[in-house]
């Protein structure tokens, strides 16, 4: 029971803090979540957290939120997800609530322009960070199909900008391709050595 | 129908039909405040999209608090909020659980390994972007003249910094901030 207290606090406390620091879409704060739940608090593997990110991106609805709910279910169920949600909906709402009402003069601020703008090199440090180790990892695999499923997706994502979705939903054909080939391949193969035995 | 239903269905819905991240949400957003309910001018909405994109936060919940709170008060930002949410919590959680029922499966890995790639391309297209966006100010007009020094600079600290001591993302975002805003007055000072 304390055990699971202190998850929570944890979950809540982490979510939190990610929100309140998350600048410019979907992608920076899973980034984030990398960083933190698997490689900080080694709470899910790295596979996983990638499974988490294509959900939340091909669900109806803000990725930061989307990523909460399952990672928050993962951790302790439904009690989880509604802790993670707060925790991700509470900064910005704080933040939004409070700038209402004098947001002209924060929009025309210099210092708060400079520093929203100068921050953008350390966000993409970050997601460089993560991307680094992420694609080290598929180059680990050494399996030819996921390295040029990487390469071929991040082109068609930059250079021709094509929608995730689409290169999410494409990735699922081929790997539903991949499992029916090998499928196949192992009851041939599972044939042929029957065949053998019946020949000896 | 009172304002702060109308709001709450609006919202609801926003939740509902936008997949893909937050700018995917902006023309719903849109469509349901300014043009079906005529909540907002053009404008304003204008304004709040420009806000919502400088503050932390998703995009969809910043402007669901933003137009909730000036229309209804704190009760109408937490109305808003909740009905952004509540789509993606039902259609998350049951995601999430058929997930865990089934992907210990030799089947079900086999299908997620192909995915993994793609996820990873993207997360990289993401950063690409907003390192575009850092650097050149924009994301299409590249040249070696729009280089921005201190930006440039500033990646490379930050990522070295990532990489050999292994500090965390807040810490590094955070103090990107500080040394990059100091950096640009006493530029502005010397150069006046």
């Amino acid at each position: 029971m304390k055990e699971k207290k202190h998850v929570l606090w944890q979950l809540f406390k982490a979510t939190f803090m990610l929100s309140a620091f998350t600048f410019g879409g979907g992608f920076v704060i899973v980034s984030l979540m990398k960083k933190k739940f698997v490689e900080e608090l080694k709470w899910l593997d790295e596979d996983e957290m990638l499974d988490i990110t294509a959900i939340a991106q091909s669900s109806p609805g803000p990725i930061p939120i989307n990523a909460s709910v399952i990672l928050g279910y993962r951790m302790c169920g439904i009690v989880g997800s509604l802790v993670a949600i707060l925790g991700t909906a509470l900064p910005p709402m704080i933040i939004i609530s409070l700038i209402s009402y004098f947001y002209a003069q924060f929009r025309s601020n210099q210092i708060i322009a400079t520093a929203l703008m100068v921050m953008r090199a350390g966000v993409a440090a970050v997601i460089f960070d993560v991307v680094i180790n992420l694609a080290k990892n598929v180059v680990a695999t050494k399996r030819v199909l996921y390295i040029s499923l990487m390469i071929a997706a991040f082109i068609a994502k930059v250079i021709f900008g094509i929608d995730a979705m689409i290169l999410i939903l494409a990735c699922l054909a081929v790997g539903i391709a991949d499992l029916i080939i090998t499928l196949k391949r192992s009851k041939t193969e599972k044939k042929e050595v029957l065949k053998e035995g019946a020949n000896i | 129908m009172s304002i702060l239903t109308q709001l709450f269905l609006s919202f609801i819905k926003v939740g509902l039909f936008s997949v893909g991240g937050g700018y995917a949400a902006i023309p719903l957003i849109q469509n349901q405040i300014v043009d079906v309910h005529g909540l907002m001018t053009l404008s304003e909405f204008t304004d709040l999209i420009t806000i919502a994109e400088m503050t932390p936060g998703p995009i969809s919940i910043n402007s669901a608090t933003f137009v909730g709170t000036t229309l209804g008060g704190i009760g109408g930002a937490i109305l808003c909020t909740l009905g952004c949410i509540i789509p993606s919590f039902i259609i998350c959680l049951t995601l999430a659980h058929f997930y865990y029922k089934y992907r210990n499966f030799s089947g079900v890995q086999t299908v997620l390994s192909a995915l993994r790639p793609a996820v990873v391309a993207l997360i990289g297209s993401a950063g690409l972007s907003i390192l575009l966006l850092g650097i050149f100010g924009s994301e299409t007009a590249i040249s070696l003249s729009s280089i921005r020094p201190i930006e440039t600079i500033l990646f490379v600290g930050c990522l070295y910094m990532l990489r050999k001591y292994k500090i965390s993302a807040i810490k590094i975002i955070f103090g990107s901030g500080i040394v990059g805003t100091i950096a640009y007055f006493t530029m502005n000072l010397l150069i006046v």
